[in-house]
């Protein structure tokens, strides 16, 4: 590390918006062959200084100095200049064109004439992704039938072919599974070794352990610390980040575990709904665990008939029903939090009053008008019984932090008096200070004999808050475990298929509540 | 109940003259209500002719039917929708209207009143199912509005020209020009007699229609669905609302209003004829000078209403500035340009 250089570094910067100092005197730097993980809370001001690297954003006060110079970025096209590059969370690619062609985007190489040298092109992508240790992706395929891990290569290899020495990942791992998880980090390893500088943010502390070599922490838009990796811990870190330890993190409540109130039997819809069948009861949390795509958010939408199912019967406190709309599943007690809150939970532009009621309107109305002293009523006992901090209810939602906006959400669906709740990722991209108080939420309300299935990938988040945890795979439900015998291995595991790999099968019991090896 | 509005009035922001500001200048409504008040001023100032009683009655019932059918399209645009066959539409509407009640094969028993209230209705009734055809290839065929309607536009402008063959109507009979009626004529008010007096039936259907649907958009869960619906579409159909439903009912009230602005267009002179003017890119105009989100998701009639009547203003003003007329369009590709750019400054405010 001794020998290693400084490549990138900013110096007390800062920078606000029209009513928020975002950054106030945050100093971060980057050296040649190390990982530097930045972490803080949603709102600390981690994506802030991030585009301010990036050239996004122009800082208001501080300096960016790149290998021993002080620089200035108009654009992000200045700062790609210096060899800075950043993979955004939403990967910033062209679907409709080859892997080649969006590597080589803008300084594609060219033949004397001018005219783009696509032999070479498509030779050089070649070397590019050979030399990430990458030797599945064939350069002619449009990057749109890519997967998700398979696209932050492509945008890896684009950074590398414009002579990146930094590159700044932005929550590289929110949407790729598990194995895409481990490629990354070796290609990470694999830069490491190249001497550039790896900017990496993630919510995740244990990924900060598995890749980190320092770790800056950042809270309320200011700097709090630079440490290495090595002399750190979990809870050091969350402490630094909200001044909590971790135990507060999964506030499990113990519940009296009732009757059943919905059951499914043979669930089946399509590829991703294979058979499933199980049950909820009053007063449960069951947590559903499964990597990305093994099925999970298919069946609850199967069941909150979105996609109404193609065979097998749900069943509420014990009788029949038909689902064919998310109004009918309403109507039977039962509550979707869908798992991309932005697209799928709010009207944005919407005043929060206005999407608390959202789900409830024809019981707030009379004789066709809403009753706007009901749906004041009912945001203002929203805002208190979740504490969502907004400062009147005719806030526009858009303007709340993550977490208050999932909470607005959950208060949405609570509106709605469900017996069900499924809860879809509650807990994603928001920080760790609201994730405790969501948790806390979802534990009261089964005490309260709310029956919630709650699906997530984050396995500590399954462990900590369920009693009992189903593992979808490849549509199916493979297994089953109670709280007392899950455990971060055997649930992983169930989830990877490695138990069917070695040879073990599966056998379900008769009775369908259990599963073993 | 108390403890409600007292916490609310409790927090809201310190500041009220700070705040009076931000109403002012923070909703479009306001804005173009500022903008109409101060050109009037500006206009007749300048030449006074321009407040004369006849002048100020034409400024304000010339656009009505734009802005009656301003009211549908409010509700198609905010539900993140279009409709540009509304012109063509309304000219076939206004011919209908005209053929019907010049028609000469009625049964010798029907009265003419009779006749006269087909006229007047079977149009609007007609636009509520052309509506609806528009709605069901927009929701349950899932074609794009602009396809839709652009394909509606060419139908609808090919079979008129084709059945009308460039002819007018006329020859209506005198109850049937509703559009001329002046329901003040004879009442007494402390001021401005002779204006209340002169003021033609559009501007009270324009008026009476404007508050309606303002309150029903605002208060009813179908019009706060609509704008459920076209601030994001999944959010709302995951709450439980049905997006066709409401497309197709913003669509099939666009028809009944495009069908009033129809008769009332018809009714106002004594001949109908086939022009066909850029109605739709008026009314388009105006709903979106009205800040009317083309996005979807916000705006009020309000806003289209007050916008359509400053767009008459500014034609009208032209005359008395002795600028040329010809200016009209330009003017007005400015302001939707001006308006959309406020638009796009607000939402990324609003974003950060």
């Amino acid at each position: 590390m001794a020998d290693s250089q400084t490549l990138l570094e900013l110096k007390h910067i800062s920078k606000s918006f029209p009513g928020v100092k975002a950054l106030d005197d945050v100093s971060f730097d980057v050296r040649s062959g190390e990982v530097h993980a930045l972490l803080g809370e949603n709102g600390a001001g981690k994506s802030t200084l991030i585009k301010i690297a990036s050239g996004v954003y122009q800082p208001d006060g501080g300096e960016i100095v790149v290998g021993g110079k002080a620089v200035r970025f108009g654009s992000p096209r200045d700062a790609q200049v210096h060899g800075i590059a950043t993979i955004y969370q939403e990967l910033l690619l062209y679907p409709e064109l080859s892997v080649a062609e969006n590597i080589f985007m803008g300084h594609a190489p060219r033949t004397r004439l001018g005219a783009v040298n696509w032999p070479e092109m498509r030779r050089k992508a070649e070397e590019l992704l050979a030399s990430l240790n990458i030797h599945d992706l064939d350069v002619t395929t449009k990057v749109g039938r890519l997967t998700v891990g398979n696209r932050q290569r492509v945008e890896i290899a684009k950074a590398l072919s414009m002579n990146a020495r930094v590159l700044i990942m932005d929550e590289p791992t929110a949407a790729i599974t598990e194995a895409d998880v481990e490629r990354l980090f070796e290609i990470i390893r694999l830069l490491k070794g190249r001497e550039v500088g790896v900017v990496y943010i993630s919510h995740r502390l244990h990924e900060v352990f598995d890749i980190g070599d320092r770790v800056t922490v950042l809270r309320d838009g200011r700097y709090i610390a630079t440490k290495a990796v090595a002399e750190t811990t979990e809870d050091e870190l969350v402490n630094m980040m909200v001044g909590r330890t971790l135990d507060t993190m999964f506030p499990k409540l113990e519940t009296q575990v009732g009757e059943v109130v919905l059951e499914v039997r043979g669930l089946s819809r399509g590829r991703m709904v294979r058979d499933v069948s199980f049950q909820l009861r009053a007063g449960e949390i069951v947590g559903m665990a499964g990597l990305v795509g093994s099925g999970r958010s298919e069946v609850a939408q199967t069941i909150f008939g979105l996609t109404p199912p193609q065979a097998g019967t749900i069943l509420m406190r014990g009788r029949e029903i038909k689902i064919k709309s998310p109004r009918q599943a309403m109507r039977y007690g039962i509550a979707y939090l869908p798992e991309d809150r932005g697209t799928q939970g709010l009207i944005r532009q919407m005043e929060l009053r206005h999407n608390t009621s959202l789900t409830v309107l024809r019981d707030l109305s009379r004789a066709g008008f809403i009753n706007r002293q009901k749906e004041m009523q009912l945001a203002q006992s929203t805002i208190e019984k979740l504490s969502i901090r907004a400062y009147s209810p005719l806030q526009i939602v858009g303007k709340l932090s993550g977490g208050n906006q999932q909470k607005v959400v959950v208060g949405k669906w609570l509106a709605t008096r469900p017996r069900v709740l499924i809860v879809d990722e509650p807990t994603r991209g928001i920080d760790v200070g609201a994730k405790a108080e969501i948790h806390r939420l979802l534990s009261e309300l089964a005490q309260q004999g709310l029956a919630i299935l709650m699906i997530s990938s984050e396995l500590p988040e399954i462990l900590g808050m369920s009693d009992r945890i189903l593992v979808m795979r490849e549509g199916r439900l493979v297994a089953e475990f109670s709280r007392a015998e899950a455990t971060q291995e055997n649930v992983g595991m169930a989830m990877m298929g490695n138990w069917t790999g070695n040879g073990n099968t599966l056998k379900v019991q008769a009775d369908g509540a259990a599963w073993q090896a | 109940m108390a403890s409600v509005t007292q916490t609310v009035s409790m927090r809201r922001p310190r500041s009220q003259v700070s705040s009076v500001l931000r109403t002012i200048f923070g909703s479009q409504e306001s804005v173009l209500l500022v903008v109409l008040v101060l050109l009037i001023a500006y206009v007749g100032h300048s030449n006074s002719g321009f407040l004369a009683t006849r002048n100020m009655v034409n400024v304000f019932a010339g656009y009505a039917y734009i802005a009656i059918a301003a009211l549908g399209m409010t509700m198609v645009i905010v539900t993140g929708n279009i409709d540009i066959s509304v012109g063509s539409l309304m000219v076939t509407l206004s011919m209908l209207s005209g053929a019907l009640v010049t028609y000469k094969g009625y049964p010798s028993w029907l009265p003419l009143d009779a006749i006269i209230g087909i006229s007047w209705l079977l149009p609007i009734v007609i636009g509520a199912l052309i509506g609806a055809i528009i709605g069901f290839f927009v929701t349950y065929l899932r074609i794009p509005a602009i396809v839709v309607t652009l394909g509606f536009l060419s139908i609808l402008k090919g079979v008129l020209i084709m059945v009308s063959q460039g002819e007018r109507i006329t020859g209506m009979p005198t109850g049937y020009a509703l559009a001329q009626r002046r329901p003040l004529q004879g009442l007494d008010f402390p001021i401005f007699e002779d204006f209340f007096r002169m003021l033609t039936m559009p501007v009270f259907f324009m008026v009476f229609l404007m508050i309606v649907v303002a309150l029903w958009m605002r208060y009813s869960p179908t019009g706060r669905a609509m704008y459920a619906v076209g601030g994001n579409a999944e959010a709302a159909r995951l709450s439980g609302i049905s997006e066709h439903r409401i497309v197709m009912t913003a669509f099939i009230l666009n028809g009944v209003f495009v069908g009033i602005a129809a008769v009332l267009n018809a009714t106002q002179f004594s001949v109908i004829q086939v022009t066909l003017p850029p109605i739709e890119l008026q009314i388009i105009t105006a709903t979106v000078v009205g800040g009317v989100s083309i996005l979807g998701g916000t705006g009020t009639v309000v806003g289209a209403v007050l916008a359509a009547i400053l767009l008459n203003t500014i034609t009208k003003a032209l005359v008395f500035l002795d600028i040329s007329p010809f200016w009209t369009r330009a003017i007005q590709g400015l302001m939707i340009l001006v308006t959309v750019l406020a638009d796009l400054i607000r939402r990324q405010r609003q974003a950060e």
